[in-house]
């Protein structure tokens, strides 16, 4: 508790990402309309908006995960620390490994616990040894708070935990290539409430360390865990402010409409 | 009546029965059908089943069934000196039942009327001379008492068609009756059609099963009367294979087994990467269109018989290995070798490997994927470590699956291998397998009943039970690919 506090302080107002004018194209859908905003360093920044406006969309832009998809056509500028991340010049998996990902639905590999987390590690040699490895997936686990639970069975497969622990292992795993920036696709959409608490709890921890972007569809999550909320709808950006802010004193008349359920 | 226009009777009842049956339920409720249980077309469905398919199973078990009953009752007029010294019961069973045929067809052709039949019964010289005109040939002069034999068999023949006949329909027209009867607004002529349906599945499905353990079966019977001849110890612990002619023959399992198995790892060996590699390409890096095309010609290659790629390895490899290989490195200067048929082998099975392990690599979820590159993982490192991993067992099932194909393959190894049963370690050396020496052993010229013919058995069996063996750990092993992602 003493660490949030300290960290709330620390809250800088540099921006880590900044995107101007984006725009998404699958084929002939123009998913995503001409999408500006600032992704705060060490901030945690809620997406909203109801079902298909392009809130995955948009994250996917960030760590450039659309490249993937055979149809998607992106336009726009997308800088990271001022780097245009869209240049031709920038590895695309060099900055999926900075810009980590946490999808919708679980999904473990079909390897041990261990190897789930050191997966990213490995792959990065962000370990010198064996030691620095189990070290990594250490703390990676007890910051998705998933230690306790699974340190006795590190070898047992990931894809043998419930849904809610694959999930804190997802996160654990993404946690564990020392991201800058974390997005999350509606991470608690499938985890009971207790699983959904613990979650929480890390985001606003791992605040003190990244910048932490979340799609969510609850008003409630976003107001407890966002600093920042961004409110899309038919694929523009319709507000984005202080969440305090949005959920109190939207200006917009669609986002009061939405937060207040009359839209969705 | 004849068979066929008895069926063309049943087919025709059928057709009526659906119509009437369809015309009663509507006439039931004057027309409207909503105050039927079912559709009008399931009413006429349950007439024509029931007028058709309990009168055609009658048919069937009659057909079945009678041959076996005139058998019996024939085999009963045939007095001891009938039988000729050298002659059988079952020799003489025989001449009955072709002197019988032979009359059916000068009856038939109208070579004969029934009085010139009867009355060539006294005179079996003419008798025998008639049936010769019509192909019926028989070796030794026809007994009186074997013709009047044959005369009975003709008439009880033709009296139980006629029961049959008469049977058949009477049991069409109840069932008929019967159906067309029950027909009411309530009765349930869906869910009735539904248990016809359901049984006539079954039914085709404990055909095959039950054809299988017929095959079986008889594998074991025939295997088991080989072993009665010969030691199962010598069969399975001998590393000789020598079959001879005059009997005293080494009818080792080993160099057969070896030969198979040697073929079959070549094969593997030439299958197994390319397939994979061709897989993984088509499934993760090969555009839509590339894979549109590049798919199905692979499979191709899976249409193209056996006997052609066994041609290209008598033609083409076998002396292409020769010549650039097995002489040049001193290793023999045969043509046939386990070399050139395991690489023609390998050839075959690329397309089973490649089309079974893409179905499977597509299956790897696509989340999967997507959770490595998000973690910022190449695509090639996905595929090595997260893909491949997850596809594995179901890989291995498909490579077995592939295994059993080869050591089920003949011509290939009788084209590129030879069938020269050895022990050797030389690939460029000619060797035989399993399958192929069945072939030759039942195609020889030796005694049906001499060990030399029944060892074919005891081999197939083997050879069954190997292969059965590397199914069901495919099965085993695919099953538990399956449960990881349910
Ligand atoms: N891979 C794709 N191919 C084609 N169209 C897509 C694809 N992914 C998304 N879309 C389209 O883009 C639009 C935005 O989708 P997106 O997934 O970003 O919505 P979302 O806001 O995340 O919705 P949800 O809250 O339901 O997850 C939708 O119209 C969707 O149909
Ligand atoms: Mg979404």
């Amino acid at each position: 508790m003493n660490d949030m506090r300290l960290t709330e302080k620390v809250v800088t107002e540099t921006a880590k990402i900044t995107a101007r004018g984006v725009q998404v194209h699958y084929g002939t859908n123009h998913a995503l309309k001409d999408v500006d905003v600032d992704i705060l360093d060490k901030t945690v920044t809620a997406f909203i908006g109801p079902s298909g406006c392009g809130k995955s969309t948009f994250l996917r832009c960030l760590n450039r995960m659309n490249d993937t998809v055979a149809s998607a056509r992106v336009t726009g500028r997308i800088e990271m620390d001022g780097q245009d991340i869209y240049d031709p010049r920038v590895d695309p998996v060099q900055l999926r490994a900075k810009v980590g990902m946490v999808f919708q639905k679980p999904n473990p590999f079909p390897k041990s616990i261990y190897d789930n987390v050191a997966y990213g590690p490995k792959i990065h040699g962000l370990a010198r040894g064996k030691a620095e490895l189990d070290e990594i997936v250490e703390t990676s686990l007890k910051k998705a708070a998933l230690w306790n639970e699974v340190k006795d069975r590190l070898a047992a497969p990931g894809t043998g935990l419930s849904g809610g622990q694959q999930q804190r292992l997802c996160i654990a795993r993404a946690v564990a290539t020392s991201p800058e920036v974390l997005l999350m696709d509606e991470p608690c959409s499938a985890l009971d409430p207790i699983a959904t608490a613990q979650v929480e709890e890390l985001i606003d921890e791992l605040r003190a360390q990244f910048s932490v972007v979340i799609v969510t569809h609850s008003m409630q999550q976003a107001a407890r865990v966002s600093q920042r909320t961004a409110f899309f709808h038919l694929g523009h950006l319709v507000e984005y402010g202080e969440t305090g802010h949005i959920f109190t004193n939207p200006t917009d008349p669609r986002t009061e409409a939405y937060i207040t359920g009359r839209i969705g | 009546m004849s068979l066929g226009l008895l069926l063309l009777l049943l087919l025709a009842l059928g057709a009526l029965g659906f119509l009437a049956g369809r015309q009663r339920a509507l006439a039931a409720v004057r027309g409207d059908a909503r105050d039927l249980h079912s559709l009008p077309g399931y009413y006429g469905q349950t007439v024509a089943l029931f007028a058709t398919v309990p009168a055609l199973l009658l048919c069937l078990v009659w057909l079945v069934v009678q041959p076996a009953i005139v058998e019996r009752s024939i085999s009963a007029l045939i007095l001891p000196e009938d039988i000729t010294a050298g002659s059988s019961l079952v020799l003489v069973m025989s001449d009955v039942r072709r002197i019988a045929e032979g009359m059916d067809a000068l009856a038939v052709a109208g070579a004969a009327s029934e009085g010139e039949i009867a009355a060539l019964v006294g005179q079996p010289d003419a008798l025998k001379e008639r049936l010769a005109q019509t192909g019926v040939a028989l070796a030794a002069p026809i007994l009186p008492h074997i013709a009047e034999a044959a005369q009975v068999w003709r008439a009880q023949t033709a009296l139980g068609g006629q029961i049959m006949a008469a049977a058949v329909l009477a049991l069409a027209v109840a069932g008929f009756l019967l159906a067309l009867w029950r027909i009411a607004p309530e009765f349930r002529a869906r869910n009735v059609v539904e248990r016809f349906v359901r049984v006539l599945l079954v039914a085709a499905s404990s055909v095959a099963i039950l054809t299988t353990i017929g095959i079986i079966f008889s594998l074991v019977f025939e295997s088991w009367h080989f072993f009665q001849l010969y030691p199962a110890r010598d069969f399975f612990l001998s590393l000789t294979w020598a079959p001879k002619f005059g009997g005293g023959s080494d009818l080792g399992l080993w160099p057969l087994l070896w030969g198979t198995l040697y073929v079959s790892f070549i094969a593997l060996l030439v299958a197994v990467p390319i397939g994979l590699m061709a897989a993984i390409y088509l499934s993760e890096y090969a555009s839509p269109a590339v894979r549109a095309v590049a798919k199905p010609a692979i499979e191709v290659l899976a249409g193209i018989p056996s006997i052609v790629y066994g041609l290209f390895a008598l033609m083409t490899v076998g002396p292409f290995l020769r010549d650039w290989f097995a002489q040049p490195l001193g290793l023999g200067d045969s043509s046939s070798s386990v070399m050139t048929a395991g690489v023609v082998m390998g050839i075959m099975l690329i397309p089973y490997v490649s089309s079974l392990s893409d179905d499977i690599i597509n299956a790897v979820p696509q989340s999967l994927r997507d959770g490595s590159y998000g973690l910022g993982a190449t695509q090639s490192e996905t595929i090595r470590q997260v893909v491949f991993p997850a596809a594995l067992p179901g890989i291995v099932g498909a490579i077995l699956m592939a295994a059993s194909r080869a050591i089920g393959e003949t011509m290939i190894v009788v084209l590129g291998a030879g069938a020269a049963a050895k022990l050797d370690l030389n690939p460029f050396e000619a060797m035989t397998t399993v399958t192929v020496k069945i072939v030759s052993q039942l195609t020889g010229d030796t005694e049906f009943a001499s060990p030399e013919t029944l060892v074919a058995f005891a081999l197939g069996l083997t050879l069954f039970v190997f292969t059965l063996g590397l199914n069901i750990l495919a099965l085993y092993i695919v099953r538990k690919y399956r449960e990881q992602y349910e």
